[in-house]
């Protein structure tokens, strides 16, 4: 991208409005998706915790929150240690939304959703993810 | 089928021990034994959350898991038992005859060294586990069942393939 005026970045970057957090490298992985599908991704905070035990991944993801000021977090699992860790935050922070089971198209969602908060755009965005899985081929 | 595994996990009741074990093995029922877990209404009702419905959760302190475990293993189901630390399942050793104990994951702090990609201990929890083998306890780290389980000898060794 080139510069378009002086004292300008050529392209402008969005203020993170949420987490991503999983197993793996389910956080960079997806991010990386939405950056190349929609130039968006700047919007999303990957976080992984390879080699983390259960107190440090709250503590990274607390951490994280503060730091960014984001109040919405995405995660990979019901059972995993991020949303484990993520529900233990949420306890003490009445204003944030967590989406456990996030997916590709929440997180499309999520990002094109500007206009609403992004607690708001999180809770819209998962109705969108849990509608776009579809199962096509042989007949059950 | 009673209890098929003895497991040390740090993160507790998580994704490798409800989907990477609880599949493949059919678990119907997991036994959490742990002091902080077992005092705590809130923190049993997370974990309850995580699994899915056709799985129970049981949650017990230390002390009381010693008395419980004879009735787990005479369940006909298939189930895991979980501690969060090497000590607690020490305790179950020693006072309920626990011979095969599995290391599922024991992360990273300022006092432990690493030993596998999943396995870090410190100089006492190593001691432990040693002291563990000393009675007879067969000692594998794997992480996931489709692992290679690892000696104790060999996890202290940071051998990993």
């Amino acid at each position: 991208m080139s510069s378009e005026g002086a004292g300008q970045a050529g392209e402008a970057r969005s203020r993170p409005r949420a987490i991503v957090a999983g197993h793996g490298e389910f956080a960079p992985g997806l991010v990386s998706a939405v950056q190349q599908i929609t130039g968006r991704g700047d919007q999303l905070i990957p976080i992984s915790v390879h080699h983390l035990g259960i107190e440090d991944i709250e503590e990274l993801l607390r951490r994280s929150m503060i730091d960014s000021g984001v109040r919405v977090i995405f995660t990979d699992l019901q059972a995993g240690s991020c949303t484990m860790a993520s529900r233990r935050i949420l306890r003490g922070m009445q204003d944030a939304v967590l989406v456990a089971g996030a997916n590709l198209p929440t997180l499309l969602d999520f990002v094109f959703a500007e206009d609403r908060s992004a607690p708001e755009a999180a809770r819209h965005a998962a109705e969108r993810g849990k509608a776009a899985i579809s199962v096509h081929g042989a007949p059950a | 089928m009673t209890l098929q595994l003895y497991r040390i996990d740090d993160r507790l009741l998580h994704g490798q021990v409800v989907v990477g074990w609880g599949q493949p093995l059919e678990i119907k029922f997991i036994v959490l034994v742990d002091d902080t877990v077992a005092a705590s209404e809130w923190e049993q009702e997370l974990y309850r959350m995580g699994v899915p419905p056709e799985m129970d959760v049981y949650f017990h302190s230390a002390e009381d898991a010693v008395t419980a475990l004879a009735g787990y293993r005479a369940d006909r189901r298939p189930g895991i038992l979980l501690t969060g630390d090497i000590a607690t399942m020490a305790r179950l050793v020693d006072r309920a005859a626990v011979t095969h104990v599995n290391i599922g994951g024991i992360h990273s702090r300022p006092d432990r060294v690493q030993r596998m990609r999943y396995v870090f201990l410190s100089p006492d929890e190593e001691q432990q586990l040693r002291a563990l083998e000393a009675r007879g306890v067969t000692i594998t780290a794997q992480d996931v069942p489709g692992a290679r389980p690892i000696p104790l000898d060999d996890m202290l060794g940071g051998v990993e393939p």
